[in-house]
């Protein structure tokens, strides 16, 4: 017995429990910093500070909102110096949207209430003093005006309208008579290959109805186009010049100095949701993701709808039926193993077999005659949303097999065997017994699936993911969900933004923003899978004796 | 004589010898020897086992009882690697005969065990499995085999009104008794019960009791038991087992009054097991 002062502060085995706790604190803080920089960062988008007038020591004037303050590369560490980046906009004028201020040159800054920040269609955003506003029925006025912010914030909402008509002009009804005369044009070269006359002389003349109805669509489209383009704003900049924007190009417009905190906080609302449910522009660096986020969704469920059945089918043949030996042992291992390879192996595979081989052949077996009569273009022979999930179930099923073999073996032998001594088949036994009972753990396995698979990005770039898709997978079109077709995906979008981005400056906000979209998606699916679990668990409640 | 080979023959009740004779024999062992891999655990064994009456099996732990039990519905054809010698014939026909299916002979053979294992069903679930399993759909005939089984098993009065509640929510003598009901849903011919009452209090193990009486009207019912005083209140014919051999197997009142065997006589009496 030693004296219990030497060993009372750490008794004995219980020496590393301070170790153990470091590791959850290290791991813990890493995963709340990283959290807390995405939200930070992604919040911060959405938010309108006041927009200053600088002066700096070089004569120049800037209009611009404050983005980040960082000490100047090069400077000294134990002095250092900031320097400031504002967001300028007016890209046409200025060559980029974004300016560095060395902070020791600014001379001072105010906040005029007249400054105007504006979300533009083309070219990224503005920031300009207003003069006077065009309307659209001629009239003009002037920024000293009371009606003026009234009139213009009225003419943005027109601008809007018209350009939401635009969109359903073009891309609907346009699309909808393209795709009519791409069908039409398949069917009369294959009629002309087959020397049928009559069928070649009916398609020309539905392709000279489409055409004319292509026509009448197009100068509707101008017409309202032009009768936009009407409307104008016009304004100076922070160096005098004179600016001129169309409404038309106008998607918002704030007076960032003169909102209140509650209109700062509706301006929010209002970006997060174009964020969430309106389609990207400018190269994916504004507007919304909702296509992107509807991919991400459609994949993710689809994939875990191929996965489950697939997993959970083999691990009952590993667990249930196999011989146990050496053979199985090797086949376990290598299916752990297959949970170790690099994701991209997995979309080059996916490539090559899914893509190329069984798309090819689908293409030749069932849309041959879409191949020979429009210029050979793939349907299920190029990468698309079946083949993407295919992939992905692919690179999860390890997980799936995993979770299932344990949830089978943690039922307990007694249930097994009452069921059979009661006379049930050993399949009637999985059916009724096993597989209820082991759901909760197969429900496991899924939802890991699922997070690695929401969160995966290398692979689908190759299978059938793009940049920007212009119809989405699942539409009121039959067959409704079109797994051929290629769609947006927003852990795509993020590298994207991040790396493929002409502007990157623009774009750094949006990853943050995508980023903490994409969690949140899989924070979502994630929690609607253990909901589901625990349904299941609360009916077998006590079934572990 | 027997006073003096049963030192304390007032603890132990022995029932009366009742039309224990000119019954056929049923189950009929011969010269059965068992395997797991290379460990022997039985070794000729050859008894007989009458129609409609209670046989129990006793002996000290690991000494093949169970493993004789689960062999006659082949239970332990779920372990690798067992192999076996002689034969277990039921009314005449080997259980190991190839045309017959292991399932329909579990179907005539049904068994309690000593953990009750009800399933996360239902109480009506679990009681017409056995059906289930078989095929059957009626409504009308599952209702009736269930309420007939609970009788039977003396729980109906207990659990009428909440059927379709959860089978785990029975405390531990009613979800005994919840198996037994389960396992005689489909009226088999042999009840196999394998320490049916290890896990229960006296009173649970009572009514157990009482109803394994009750059954042997209807079933041959085979019992492993480690409870020396159960193996007398219930049975009719009693084999003791020691290290994979048959000692001896004869009416219970001459195992616990008069065994022939002195190893019998002395685990009886308590001085080794």
């Amino acid at each position: 017995m030693s004296s219990p002062s030497s060993d009372s502060s750490t008794p004995r085995g219980e020496a590393w429990v301070w170790f153990t706790g470091l590791g959850l604190i290290v791991g813990l803080g890493m995963v709340i910093g990283l959290l807390a920089l995405v939200v930070l960062n992604g919040i911060s988008v959405f938010w309108a500070p006041p927009v200053p007038v600088v002066q700096v020591d070089d004569g120049r004037t800037i209009i611009g909102q404050l983005a980040q303050r960082r000490i100047r590369p090069g400077s000294l560490a134990s002095a250092p110096r900031y320097e400031l980046q504002f967001q300028v906009g007016l890209r046409e004028l200025n060559g980029n949207s974004y300016l560095w201020v060395d902070e020791a040159k600014l001379k001072g800054e105010v906040f005029p209430a007249d400054i105007l920040g504006l979300e533009r269609v083309e070219n990224g955003p503005a920031f300009l003093r207003p003069l006077t506003l065009k309307r659209a029925d001629g009239q003009e006025v002037p920024v000293t005006s009371p009606a003026f912010s009234e009139s213009f914030q009225q003419e943005v909402a027109a601008a809007g309208a018209t350009r939401e008509k635009l969109v359903e002009l073009t891309r609907h009804r346009i699309g909808d008579v393209n795709s009519e005369m791409e069908a039409a044009r398949i069917a009369l070269r294959r009629a002309e290959d087959r020397g049928q006359a009559d069928e070649v002389a009916e398609q020309r003349k539905l392709i000279a109805t489409l055409e004319a109805r292509f026509a009448d669509l197009r100068t509707e489209a101008q017409g309202v186009a032009q009768r936009g383009e009407v409307a104008k704003l016009l304004g100076r900049d922070a160096a005098g010049r004179e600016v001129t924007v169309p409404l038309s190009q106008i998607v918002r417009g704030w007076f960032p100095n003169q909102l209140d905190t509650w209109g700062r906080v509706r301006l929010f609302f209002s970006r997060l949701h174009e964020f969430i449910f309106d389609e990207p522009r400018e190269a994916n660096t504004e507007g919304g993701l909702m296509p992107a986020i509807f991919g991400t969704l459609v994949m993710t469920v689809f994939m875990s709808l191929l996965v489950t059945p697939f997993g959970v089918i083999t691990a009952i043949y590993l667990r249930e039926y196999a011989q146990q030996g050496p053979i199985l042992r090797i086949v376990r291992i290598s299916v752990n193993n297959l949970a170790g390879v690099p994701s991209i192996v997995f979309g080059v595979f996916g490539l090559g077999f899914f893509v190329y081989v069984l798309g090819g052949s689908i293409d030749q077996l069932f849309f041959s005659d879409q191949l020979k009569y429009n210029n050979n273009t793939p349907v299920f022979g190029t990468g698309g949303l079946l083949w993407c999930s295919l992939t992905l179930a692919l690179m999860t099923l390890p997980v799936v097999i995993v979770a299932t073999e344990e949830a089978l073996a943690a039922v307990p032998r007694g249930m097994r065997e009452a069921s059979l001594a009661a006379g049930a088949s050993k399949w009637q036994t999985i059916r009724e017994i096993l597989l209820p009972a082991s759901a909760p753990g197969i429900l496991t396995g899924v939802i890991l699936a699922m997070a690695r698979g929401a969160g995966e990005v290398a692979p689908l770039m190759l299978v059938g993911v793009v940049k920007l898709a212009p119809t989405l997978p699942v539409d009121a079109v039959a067959p409704f969900l079109h797994l051929d077709r290629k769609f947006m995906h927003l852990g795509f979008h993020v590298y994207d933004l991040g790396f493929q981005s002409p502007d990157s400056d623009a774009a750094r906000p949006m990853v943050f923003a995508t980023t903490l979209l994409l969690i949140i998606l899989v924070v979502c699916l994630n929690l609607g899978a253990i909901w589901v679990r625990n349904r299941l668990r609360a009916r077998f409640k006590g079934a572990s004796f | 004589m027997t006073a003096t080979m049963n030192p304390n023959p007032s603890r132990i009740q022995v029932r009366p010898a009742t039309e224990r004779d000119g019954r056929r024999d049923y189950i009929s062992i011969r010269d059965y020897g068992f395997w797991y891999g290379q460990k022997q655990a039985l070794e000729g064994i050859s008894l007989d086992i009458p129609e409609r009456q209670v046989v129990a099996f006793i002996g000290p732990s690991g000494c093949g009882k169970s493993t004789l039990l689960r062999n006659l519905n082949r239970m332990n054809d779920l372990v690798d690697g067992i192999r076996h010698v002689g034969d277990i014939t039921i009314k005449g026909r080997s259980i190991y005969d190839p045309g017959l299916e292991v399932i329909s002979l579990r179907r005539r053979v049904g068994m309690v065990f000593q953990k009750s294992n009800p399933f996360p069903k239902s109480i009506y679930e679990n009681v017409v499995f056995a059906l289930r399993v078989m095929g059957v759909r009626d409504r009308s005939i599952l209702d009736e085999a269930c309420e007939t089984s609970l009788r039977k098993a003396a729980l109906w009065d207990e659990v009428k009104d909440r059927l379709q509640d959860s089978a785990l929510g029975l405390s531990g003598g009613q979800m005994q008794r919840l198996c037994i009901a389960r396992a005689i849903a489909n009226r088999p011919e042999i009840l196999l019960m394998d320490e049916p009452c290890s896990a229960l209090d006296p009173i649970a193990t009572g009514k157990i009791e009482e109803l394994i009486h009750e059954l042997k009207e209807q079933f041959t019912i085979v019992i492993v038991t480690h409870s020396m005083q159960q193996a007398a209140r219930v049975s009719d014919r009693t084999a003791f087992f020691y290290l994979g051999k048959q000692i001896e197997y004869d009416t219970t009142e001459k195992i616990f009054m008069n065994p022939s065997q002195a190893q019998t006589e002395a685990y009886i009496s308590g001085r080794f097991g």
